[in-house]
């Protein structure tokens, strides 16, 4: 690693304050640290959020919504929500490993944006919203592509508020070497309709599945997905499977998380 | 920056760069160096120690974000007597490892899947354990460690 400093703010003034100041923002570091490991970023000061109390915790708003502060670990999103949300509980849970999920953040995962991150797909699905030190985003306007987001280079993630659907479910294809998904598919519905979104496919990042979400909300059965297929450009293609050996799973999970929602 | 914390319930202080890794810190400057870095990523789990009570990789953690904090490391496990902990005595009579390079994260996991789950199912012991890697004993005998540490009768495994 290169050489820097580290803040430790208690406050989000003062994360603010450290990172106008030219420093970045340090969440759980479960991504960044490799990174930084491999000399892939130079910051000259890192401003670890995590001991900002207000940045941490799951509480209920006036409309339902399940609401994740930034700086919240896996582990108490799943333990926080298992009744009130189990398939984000199921999501939070299955993220990386024991380890990975005492330090790693709802923040910091969607703030980078891998293209195989468990949460942007729950994010999407269920149209949440992405608050952030200055506004609120909506999930369909956030999420911009693999490791893009709306986000501006300064702006700290604070929350993230969930509508609670009827019926949801996670289904996760697992690739066991690194325990992010190959394939994986948030299906949620909601009063007005289906939202699907599909994660670790595609080379543009998280997607929702409009054909899908179209057949969903007619008929919510797994067999209302029979004959619908994702397109294989534009897919993933690596030596973990190929661009249609993706798009093939995106139709199977699916199918899965369907049939564990119904 | 200088940094305070309580390492297996000794107050130890130290002087880090922000870049200092809490398991260097373990090993080169408290010369705890039975912590282990495998892979130096977070995937295999040789360095797993607990901060706070919490499982973490220390090799993905800063010195510096554990200043104050209350570490646990392999050399806490046994008694000051060097009587074995009961996860250790498990794993020598199960023969849970074989070169042992694994063993500390796998005791310090095991620890906490014990603390959170005290009888916990095969299955459970083997999904609790995905983030450490063994590369010699398939894990059947770290299973069965785990299992006889927890007190429960040793059921057939699976791929037996």
């Amino acid at each position: 690693m290169y050489a820097f400093d580290i803040a430790r703010p208690t406050t989000l003034d003062e994360a603010k304050a450290a990172i106008a100041a030219g420093g970045q923002a340090l969440s759980g570091g479960q991504t960044l640290i490799p990174t930084l490991k491999a000399r892939l970023a130079m910051p000259e000061t890192l401003v670890s959020l995590h001991g900002i109390a207000d940045l941490k915790g799951v509480s209920t708003d006036s409309a339902g919504r399940i609401c994740v502060k930034g700086a919240t670990v896996h582990r108490a999103v799943a333990e926080a929500v298992a009744d009130s949300f189990p398939a984000l509980s199921y999501l939070a849970s299955r993220i990386g490993d024991p380890a990975v999920r005492n330090r790693g953040t709802i923040g910091g995962s969607v703030a980078n944006n891998d293209p195989s991150a468990c949460y942007p797909a729950a994010v999407l699905a269920c149209d949440a919203t992405v608050c952030t030190d200055r506004r609120e985003i909506a999930a369909d306007d956030y999420f911009q592509g693999m490791f893009t987001t709306a986000l501006e280079e300064d702006e700290i993630v604070t929350e993230v508020k969930f509508p609670v659907p009827q019926a949801a479910a996670y289904e996760k294809f697992i690739q066991p070497a690194s325990r992010f998904p190959l394939v994986a598919v948030f299906v949620a519905r909601f009063a007005d309709g289906v939202r699907v979104a599909i994660t670790g496919a595609s080379e543009s990042g998280v997607f929702r599945w409009s054909a899908a979400e179209e057949a969903l909300s007619a008929n919510f059965t797994p067999d209302a997905l029979d004959g619908l297929s994702v397109d294989a450009d534009g897919m993933i293609g690596d030596l973990h499977g190929s661009k249609d050996y993706r798009a093939h799973l995106c139709g199977v999970m699916a199918k899965r998380a369907v049939a564990r929602a119904v | 920056m200088k940094l305070t914390m309580k390492v297996n319930g000794r107050e130890v202080t130290g002087e880090v760069e922000g870049r200092t890794l809490l398991v260097d810190f373990l090993r080169s400057d408290l010369r705890l160096t039975g912590t282990h870095v495998g892979c130096d990523t977070s995937q295999c789990g040789a360095c797993t120690v607990h901060v706070n009570g919490e499982l973490v990789k220390s090799c993905t953690m800063f010195a510096a974000e554990a200043d104050g904090a209350e570490i646990a490391t392999i050399e806490g496990a046994a008694a000051e007597d060097g009587t074995l902990s009961a996860i250790q005595q498990a794993f020598q009579d199960h023969h849970g490892l074989q070169c042992g390079y694994c063993t500390p994260g796998m005791v310090m996991t095991a620890a906490s899947l014990l603390k959170e789950n005290p009888k916990p199912t095969e299955h459970e012991v083997r999904q609790y354990l995905e983030g450490n890697i063994c590369r010699c004993t398939g894990y059947h005998n770290i299973v069965k460690a785990i299992m006889a540490a927890s007190g429960q009768e040793m059921p057939a495994m699976a791929a037996e």
